[in-house]
C-alpha cells in the first residue's frame, strides 16, 4: 500500500504506521472519552498537526526522532545554540564534522533525510530573539509545544508566552485558545516530564518552589576564607579575572575557550596552594566556571520519550494525558513518581488577578525590588517597575538600560510614600522571566 | 595521535565523566555487549550504549527487515549476525560466554528460559526487555552483582562525634573557645563547637549522650549560650554557632555499621575467602577484620567533612584530621587485605592501594544485588506468589501487566502468534487470551482477579512496539546495562514495569 504524499514523491510503504494504527483505528477500554477510532487520527498526525519543539539539544534531538517516528510531520524546532564537542555523547543527530554549526539546522537536516516525509523546519535564532519567537507563535498556530530547555528563565518565558495567547470572554477562558505545553527537564540521572494546559492546570510559575534558586557561595568566603577548591575557582573567576584582564581589556571570561579555562585553572591552583586546599582540577575548574550540569544519553532518552508519548495522546486523544507531573530517577534502581501539581491561588503568571504586595509606606523601593528577586515564588531576575503616579506613567526603576538605570537609581532609596505611591495602587513589573507585564497591587501595612 | 584522541574523548565524554569518572568510562570502553533482536527497542538500547562509548557490540538477529520495522526503528543496523538466538543455543551456546552483558529484546518465554540458564551458569548478566503496546518490561538476571560506588543521594556524614577518635580529641583540645578573640570564635568550625559542648555535657550527665528531644533541645541551648554577647547582653551574629545548633540532631547520630553491611559481613562469600574470591569480597573480609580489630567495632573513617563556616586554616586543619585518620584506617585494612591474599596464594599487589582506599571510603554504601534466576521465577515450586498476590490486592497495580505479559507469552506458545495482530483477530482473541490468563493463574495457584479490560487492551495492542515506549525502555535499559558494566550506581532487582498510559512504573522482586 503506497500513499502519495502529494508532491508526486511517495514516501509511504506497507506497514509503516502499523504500530501506531493499533492505537488510532481500534477501540479500547482505556481510551480518552473523546477518542473515536478511525483513519482520521493518523491523517491528522501526518498532514495537519503542527508541533513546535523548543531546544535541539539533549532532549530536543530525542524529541524530534520520537515525534517523527510517531507520525508527526509538521515540526518546527527552535534553538539558538551551535554544536559543541561535549554535546556528542548524547545529541545523536550531530557528528564531529557538525561542530560549530547551528543545532536547529543540523537536527532538522538529519531528521528530514532519515525519516521520509517528515518536514522539520529549523529556527536557529542566533540570539535570544523574543520578538521573532512571538511572531512565530502568532503566525504558525501550533497545536502543541514541547520544551527541552536547559534554563528555568527560558521555561518561564515560554510559559508566559502561552498564557498571553489565552482568550477570555467575559472572564471565561476560551478552550480553543489553549495551546498545551509539554515540558521536559533532565540533570544527570534525574528528570521530569509535565503536561501544562495554560490557564487550566498548574503552570511553570505555579510550581516555582520546585526549582530552588541556585545558591552562590558567599563573597566573604570567596574573598578571604576559601575552604573548598570551588571557592578558589570562583575567586579567580569573579575577582582575579576582572582585575588582571589576562586576555586584554574588555575581554570577558569565556567558559568555552580552553585558553581562558587553562588560565583560571592555573590561577586557581595558586590560590588553593596559598590555603593548602587540594582538589583543584581542570575538569572542576571548567565545571564551576560554566556551571556544568552532568548529562547522559539515557536520561534524555527516557524523559523525551515520556514527553513524546504525551504529545501523541494530546494530538490524538488516544489516551488521557498525564495529569500532570512525572519525576524520574535511576540512581538506585528506577524510580518514578507521578502526581498532579496544583495551580497556585495567587500565581503571578497564570492567575488573572494582580498579586498583592504588602509593604509599609516607609519601606524603600529597594525592599520591593529585593522581594521581587528573592521571593521563592517570583524569583525575578532584574525587574523593571512602573506605576501610574498623578495620572502619568512613571518608571520607578529599570536596570537593563544604563541611562534609565542611572536616572532612576535614586528612587531605590526613597520610600514608597516619597515616590507618590498610594494604597491599592497597581505596579506594572516587567522582567526577563515573563513576556507579559506582571501586575501587582500595593497594600500598605501599618 | 594517542594524546589527541584522549583529549577529544575527554571533551566528548565530559558530561558523563562527571557522573562515573574516568575509571567508570574505562569499564564501558572495555565492554562487549550482545544485543539480541535489533527491533526498535533493541536499537534504542544500543544507541544509548554506543553514545557513551561502549567498546564493542554484537547483534544477534535472525529476522529480515519488514516494512513495520522501518516504521518504528531509527537505525537499521548491518553489524548483525543473521542467525536466530535459538539456533545459537542449539549449536554453540558458549558463543554467549564472551560478553560483558547480554540484552535480549522481544524474546519469547522459551528462548528467555534457555538463554537464561546458559548465561546463569556462565555468570554472564542477562537483561531482558520487552515493549508490548504501551507497556515496557525489563527483567535483570544476575547471580551476584557487587557495587562499591553506589553514589547514594542522601548520605549521612561520618563525623564520629559520639565516639571521637584520639586524634580528633587532641585537635578539639587545642581549642579554647572561652579565650578566643571574636574573629576566631566566629570562624570555628561547628564540628569543633559541638564536640566541645558535648564534652561538657557528658561530664555533667554521667557520660550519657543527649537522647530524646528534651535533652537535645537542652544541649542546643548550651551551645546557644556560648554565642558571644555584646556588652548589652545581645547575642552577636555567629553563623558558625547557628550551624552547630542546626546540625545537633544529625551530629548526635550514633556511629553504627548499617545493617546491610552487617548482612554482607555474615554472608558466605565474606566468610570463605578463596583464590576465586573477587576483590570485593577480599576487601570486605578485610574490613570485617578491621572492624573487630583496629576499628574497635566501627568501619574505617570515611575522611570527608561537609563545608561549613570557618576560616580556611581551621577548616583545612580539621579536614586533615579526618583525612589522616581515614588514611590510617585504610592502611590497616590494607594489611588485612595483604594477609588474606597471601593466605590464598595470591600476590599482595593484586588489589591496589587505590582500590582499597576507594572501598574504605564507600564502606557504608556497599551494595550487593542478587537476582533470582528465571527458572526460579517461572517454576511452580518457587514462584513468588506472595509478591504477586499482595500487589494484585490493587487490581490496577502494574503487577497486572506482568501477568498479562506472561499470559501473552502463553498465547504465543499455543498459537504461534501474538493476540490481535490483525484487526479481525482482536475480538476473537479476547476469549483465547482469557483462557491463557486463567491457565496461568491456575498453574501458579494465584487467586487474583484480572479485569477483562486488561485482556481486551492486550489484544488491542496486537504486539505493537510503538517508538516512544521503545525509546523510554531504550534509555532505562541502557542505563541498567551501564550500571552492570561499570559496577557504579545500583541496578534494579529484578522486574521493572513501565506503563505509558499513566506514566507510572513499579519494580517487583520476582
Amino acid at each position: 500500500m503506497v500513499v502519495d504524499g502529494g508532491s508526486g514523491v511517495s514516501f509511504e510503504w506497507g506497514g509503516r504506521w502499523s504500530h501506531i494504527k493499533k492505537f488510532l483505528e481500534r477501540p479500547g477500554p482505556f481510551t480518552h472519552p473523546d477518542f473515536e477510532p478511525g483513519t482520521e487520527g493518523l491523517q491528522f498526525l501526518l498532514e495537519t498537526c503542527k508541533i513546535l519543539v523548543i531546544g535541539a539539544g539533549g532532549l530536543g534531538c530525542e524529541l524530534l526522532k520520537d515525534l517523527a517516528l510517531t507520525g508527526f510531520r509538521n515540526i518546527n524546532v527552535v534553538d539558538m545554540d551551535t554544536i559543541d564537542v561535549s554535546n556528542l555523547n548524547r545529541q545523536f543527530l550531530f557528528r564531529p564534522k557538525d561542530v560549530g554549526r547551528p543545532k536547529a539546522e543540523v537536527a532538522a537536516d538529519f531528521i528530514n533525510s532519515r525519516v521520509p516525509g517528515c518536514c522539520v523546519v529549523p529556527y536557529p535564532f542566533y540570539c535570544v530573539d523574543c520578538i521573532n519567537l512571538s511572531r512565530l507563535f502568532l503566525r504558525l498556530e501550533f497545536h502543541i509545544i514541547v520544551c527541552g530547555l536547559d534554563s528555568i528563565v527560558a521555561r518561564r518565558w515560554m510559559n508566559g508566552m502561552l498564557l498571553s495567547l489565552l482568550v477570555y470572554e467575559d472572564g471565561v477562558l476560551d478552550p480553543g485558545s489553549i495551546i498545551p505545553l509539554i515540558d521536559g527537564g533532565t540533570e544527570g540521572f534525574k528528570g521530569n516530564a509535565r503536561v501544562i494546559l495554560p490557564g487550566m492546570t498548574a503552570c511553570i510559575d505555579c510550581t516555582l518552589e520546585l526549582y530552588p534558586p541556585q545558591i552562590n557561595f558567599p563573597m566573604c568566603t570567596i574573598a578571604s576564607m576559601p575552604r573548598l577548591p570551588e571557592h578558589c575557582i570562583e575567586y579567580v573567576r569573579i575577582l582575579q579575572w576582572p582585575k588582571e584582564l589576562p586576555f586584554g581589556d574588555g575581554v570577558v571570561l569565556d567558559g568555552d575557550d580552553p585558553e581562558h579555562i587553562q588560565w583560571v585553572f592555573q590561577r586557581s591552583l595558586e590560590r588553593a596552594a596559598e590555603f593548602s586546599i587540594t582538589g583543584v582540577t581542570y575538569r572542576l575548574t571548567q565545571g564551576v566556571v560554566k556551571r556544568i550540569i552532568p548529562a547522559v544519553a539515557s536520561t534524555n532518552a527516557v524523559i523525551a520519550a515520556a514527553c513524546a508519548t504525551e504529545v501523541f495522546k494530546l494530538a490524538t486523544s488516544a489516551y488521557i494525558p498525564l495529569s500532570n507531573y512525572m519525576v524520574f530517577n535511576d540512581v538506585d534502581g528506577l524510580y518514578t513518581y507521578t502526581f498532579e501539581a496544583e495551580r497556585k491561588e495567587n500565581c503571578s503568571a497564570c492567575r488573572q488577578v494582580p498579586q498583592d504586595l504588602h509593604f509599609q509606606q516607609s519601606s524603600k523601593l529597594q525592599e520591593v525590588l529585593d522581594f521581587l528577586t528573592e521571593n521563592a515564588s517570583l524569583q525575578m531576575k532584574s525587574p523593571a517597575i512602573t506605576a501610574t503616579v498623578e495620572g502619568k506613567n512613571k518608571t520607578l526603576y529599570l536596570q537593563s538600560v544604563p541611562s534609565i538605570e542611572q536616572r532612576t537609581r535614586a528612587n531605590l532609596s526613597k520610600t514608597l510614600k516619597e515616590l507618590g505611591l498610594t494604597d491599592g495602587q497597581e505596579l506594572a513589573v516587567a522582567d526577563s522571566t515573563t513576556p507579559q507585564t506582571v501586575m501587582f497591587r500595593l497594600c500598605f501595612t501599618s | 595521535t594517542m594524546a589527541a584522541t584522549k583529549a577529544s574523548k575527554e571533551q566528548k565524554y565530559d558530561r558523563q565523566l562527571r557522573l562515573w569518572g574516568d575509571h567508570g568510562q574505562e569499564t564501558l570502553e572495555n565492554a562487549h555487549v550482545c544485543l539480541i533482536n535489533a527491533t526498535a527497542t533493541g536499537t534504542e538500547i544500543l544507541k544509548n550504549l554506543v553514545l557513551p562509548g561502549i567498546g564493542a557490540f554484537t547483534i544477534v538477529d535472525g529476522h529480515t527487515v519488514s516494512g513495520e520495522d522501518a516504521g518504528n526503528n531509527f537505525f537499521l543496523s548491518n553489524n548483525s549476525i543473521g542467525r536466530s538466538p535459538d539456533k545459537l543455543l542449539d549449536n554453540d551456546p558458549e558463543f554467549f560466554h564472551r560478553f560483558t552483558i547480554v540484552i535480549g529484546v522481544q524474546l519469547p518465554e522459551s528462548t528467555c528460559l534457555r538463554l537464561g540458564s546458559v548465561l546463569w551458569n556462565a555468570s554472564v548478566p542477562f537483561l531482558i526487555c520487552k515493549t508490548y503496546g504501551l507497556i515496557g518490561y525489563m527483567r535483570l538476571v544476575v547471580q551476584e552483582h557487587t557495587v562499591i560506588e553506589s553514589h547514594p543521594d542522601n548520605a549521612l556524614e561520618d563525623l564520629r562525634l559520639d565516639q571521637p577518635f584520639e586524634e580528633f580529641k587532641n585537635h578539639t583540645n587545642s581549642y579554647d573557645l572561652d579565650s578566643m578573640d571574636k574573629k576566631d570564635h566566629s570562624h570555628t568550625p561547628w564540628i569543633i563547637i559541638v564536640a566541645k559542648y558535648l564534652e561538657k555535657w557528658l561530664s555533667e550527665h554521667n557520660d550519657q549522650l543527649p537522647k530524646n528531644y528534651k535533652e537535645k533541645e537542652a544541649f542546643r541551648q548550651t551551645i546557644r549560650e556560648g554565642i558571644i554577647k555584646t556588652d548589652g547582653g545581645v547575642p552577636e551574629d555567629e553563623e558558625n554557632f547557628e550551624e552547630a545548633i542546626k546540625n545537633v540532631n544529625t551530629a548526635l547520630n550514633l556511629t553504627k555499621i548499617p545493617s546491610s553491611i552487617e548482612n554482607l559481613f555474615n554472608s558466605e562469600q565474606c566468610n570463605s575467602i578463596t583464590s576465586q574470591s573477587s576483590p570485593f569480597w577480599v576487601m570486605l573480609r578485610a574490613v570485617k577484620e578491621f572492624v573487630h580489630d583496629e576499628g574497635k567495632g566501627s568501619l574505617p573513617v570515611r575522611g570527608t567533612i561537609p563545608d561549613m563556616i570557618a576560616d580556611s586554616q581551621k577548616f583545612i586543619n580539621l579536614q586533615n584530621v579526618y583525612r589522616e585518620k581515614a588514611m590510617q584506617d585504610a592502611a590497616a585494612v590494607s594489611k588485612h587485605v595483604e594477609c588474606l591474599l597471601r593466605s590464598v596464594g595470591k600476590p599482595p599487589e593484586s588489589i591496589s592501594e587505590k582500590d582499597i582506599k576507594l572501598f574504605c571510603k564507600n564502606a557504608s554504601f556497599l551494595r550487593v544485588v542478587r537476582c533470582r534466576s528465571l527458572a526460579e521465577e517461572y517454576s511452580v515450586d518457587s514462584v513468588n506468589k506472595d509478591e504477586i498476590a499482595s500487589y494484585m490486592d490493587n487490581p490496577d497495580s502494574e503487577m497486572v501487566f506482568y501477568l498479562m505479559l506472561r499470559a501473552v507469552d502463553r498465547f504465543y506458545q499455543q498459537h504461534s502468534r501474538y493476540p490481535g495482530v490483525y484487526n479481525y483477530q482482536v475480538e476473537e482473541d479476547i476469549n483465547k487470551l482469557k483462557v491463557c490468563v486463567n491457565s496461568l493463574l491456575q498453574e501458579y495457584s494465584l487467586s487474583v482477579n484480572i479485569k477483562d479490560d486488561y485482556i481486551h487492551e492486550f489484544c488491542r495492542y496486537g504486539a505493537a512496539e510503538p517508538h516512544t515506549v521503545s525509546a523510554f525502555l531504550g534509555g532505562s535499559a541502557a542505563q541498567e546495562a551501564i550500571k552492570i558494566i561499570s559496577h557504579q550506581f545500583v541496578p534494579f532487582n529484578n522486574t521493572f514495569i513501565y506503563n505509558a498510559m499513566s506514566q507510572t512504573s513499579a519494580t517487583f522482586q520476582l
